[in-house]
């Protein structure tokens, strides 16, 4: 297929509708609208349903409903309503039901402002609402990333029976790139849905499906954060996704994800016009974080320190610092809000850290 | 022998945890009845609130979903949307309903969703305890009025009924009774119109029922079955509020 110049938030949505999402319920929020938009034009010519939901509240428990009922179903919006669909994703997580939710993260605390942020990554890769539970949170770098991952993002949900969230700066909704909608994705080989409530008697060829994340008893609360548990070790092992740019000899490794690592890639790139070797390691899933992976880079002799970046006070760092685990001296740029980086400044603090 | 009586299918056999006189069990086997009667056991889901019912997904013999607090009538609009041939209903409560899930209800009426929602009435929150709910009558006592309600510092108690029957959405709006044999029998005519209702492809649906709750109340099961009569229905008059 040939290559078209779209709008990240429409190329996602374009994306999951090819991923065979045929149910969307959201509601309006800058700088996500052109994901419902671009769904309320599209679901009725595949069959589907976009539904404008009377809140954020109401669009995750209709992703529930029709979760349980055993649909491809997303929803999106951005951080002030992802912070409204928390309970939901509890619910959803405690319910053992798939689902995507897209977050087109803007500047906060509170209302914060629409431009681009990073500080959503404690909320998304923590689990963000109540109880032991985690998404898997995928992190585009670019709109063609996110279309590629919104294909995976509805796999990995149906084979984890979990919510699948993508963890996108407001730039990638809002930039036009390039992008190729493969014609034969790659489609995982995905579980039936015995447990969907799809309608059951005495009879039927299943047992009478209970969606539900009460369990009242200890013991059978035990159980079920028991399988939630292995599900998440289960998916630490066979999901971790990350680049590494230019890190084999690297002095400095950064660590940065979405479209600020990109930024970092430009600042990589003024560093190495002036003979400093610095390298990239860029977690695609932020949870499952890419542990085994940045240890390996930073364990090089030739690693002197690490640098985190984010358009955040410093919470990916957090997940660094663990990894590091004071193995090798560690440090971070950036500020919380929606302040973007350039590479130049980036280059200059690595230059004069580097000096110092 | 003849069968002069048997329990419908509809409802498990498990030993249901309300207290005695309460009103939930009367009306979840008027539900079960009608489900049973329209022959629609196979096809329809019932998605149940946080509240005393929190536990109806053990007791509807049919596919259940077990709803976040207030948001019943959201979830079942995703499953109804899915597959708009099951029959979708949601039981909940007056905390669950009016207060917490105002919103919820009030949208799952004015989009015209044809789901039917079975609301229980009786004037307080029975799970947690017995705090006062959007419908605690004025005066009436709870653990968060032991005063008594007072109208001047949290309001009258909303009339759900009436309130939903003025949204265009909904087709069908009655307000039923569970205090006495007959009031029973009509209230399950109630509740088979409202399933009709949405096998008819009408609109939304919605049956009130003013249920008894001894426990919280402080009242015996026969004391609470005579409160309701001499207090709520006067409040909250009895009758259908909507049909189209």
């Amino acid at each position: 297929m040939a290559k078209k110049l779209m709008k990240g938030c429409e190329a996602i949505a374009e994306a999951a509708i090819q991923a065979g999402c045929r149910f969307f319920f959201g509601y309006p929020i800058t700088p996500q609208n052109d994901i419902p938009e671009y769904m309320s034009a599209r679901m009725p010519k595949v069959g589907g349903c976009f539904l404008q939901a009377e809140s954020e509240v109401a669009a995750i428990n209709m992703v529930y409903g029709a979760a349980a009922a055993g649909a491809r179903v997303m929803t999106s919006s951005s951080s002030p309503g992802i912070s409204l669909k928390q309970e939901g994703m509890s619910y959803i997580a405690g319910a053992e039901l798939p689902c995507v939710v897209c977050n087109m993260v803007r500047g906060g605390p509170g209302l914060g402002s629409i431009q681009p942020s990073q500080g959503d990554y404690f909320q998304a890769t923590r689990g963000g609402g109540h109880g032991d539970y985690h998404p898997i949170v995928l992190a585009p770098a670019s709109v063609q990333e996110a279309v590629d991952l919104m294909q995976s993002a509805f796999d990995l949900a149906d084979i984890y029976r979990t919510p699948v969230m993508l963890l996108a700066d407001g730039i990638i909704g809002q930039m036009m790139e390039p992008v190729e909608f493969p014609e034969n994705p790659v489609r995982r080989e995905l579980p039936a849905k015995p447990w969907a409530t799809t309608g059951w008697a005495p009879g039927s060829d299943r047992p009478r499906a209970v969606v539900n994340s009460l369990y009242i008893e200890v013991d059978e609360l035990q159980e079920m954060n028991d399988r939630l548990q292995a599900r998440y070790k289960e998916i630490k092992e066979k999901e971790v996704l990350v680049e590494k740019y230019n890190t084999d000899g690297a002095e400095l490794i950064i660590c940065a994800y979405g479209t600020v690592a990109r930024i970092c890639k430009s600042a990589i790139k003024l560093c190495a016009a002036q003979g400093v070797k610095v390298g990239l390691v860029r977690p695609i899933t932020v949870w499952p974080f890419p542990e085994k992976e940045l240890a390996e880079v930073m364990a090089q002799d030739s690693v002197k320190r690490e640098l985190t970046v984010e358009i955040s006070a410093g919470q990916m760092h957090e997940d660094v610092r663990l990894v590091i685990n004071g193995a090798k001296p560690v440090d971070f740029y950036g500020r919380p809000g929606s302040y973007v980086p350039t590479a130049e400044e980036i280059f200059e603090y690595i230059m004069k850290t580097r000096e110092a | 022998m003849a069968v002069v009586f048997r329990k419908t299918p509809v409802l498990t056999d498990t030993v249901m945890h309300y207290c005695p006189g309460c009103g939930h069990g009367i009306v979840h086997r008027l539900v079960a009845e009608v489900i049973e009667e329209l022959n629609i056991q196979d096809r329809t889901i019932g998605f149940v609130p946080v509240g005393c019912a929190v536990f109806g997904y053990k007791y509807f013999n049919i596919d259940c979903v077990e709803a976040a607090h207030g948001r019943a009538p959201a979830a079942a609009t995703g499953c109804k949307r899915v597959n708009p041939n099951n029959v979708v209903f949601t039981y909940q409560g007056d905390g669950d309903l009016a207060s917490i899930g105002a919103a919820e209800i009030v949208h799952a009426a004015h989009r015209g969703e044809k789901i039917t929602t079975i609301f229980i009435n009786n004037a307080i929150y029975g799970m947690t305890g017995g705090q006062m709910a959007p419908t605690t009558l004025v005066g009436q006592k709870t653990t968060t009025s032991p005063y008594g309600r007072d109208a001047d510092h949290c309001g009258k108690p909303l009339r759900v009924a009436e309130m939903i029957a003025t949204i265009e959405g909904a087709a069908y709006v009655e307000r039923v009774s569970v205090d006495s044999t007959p009031n029973i029998i009509k209230a399950k005519a109630a509740i088979k119109k409202a399933f009709q209702c949405q096998l008819d492809g009408k609109g939304f649906s919605l049956v009130e029922v003013l249920s008894s709750c001894p426990t919280n109340w402080g009242k015996s099961p026969a004391e609470a079955m005579d409160w309701i009569k001499s207090d709520m229905i006067p409040y909250y008059p009895l009758g259908v509020k909507k049909e189209v």
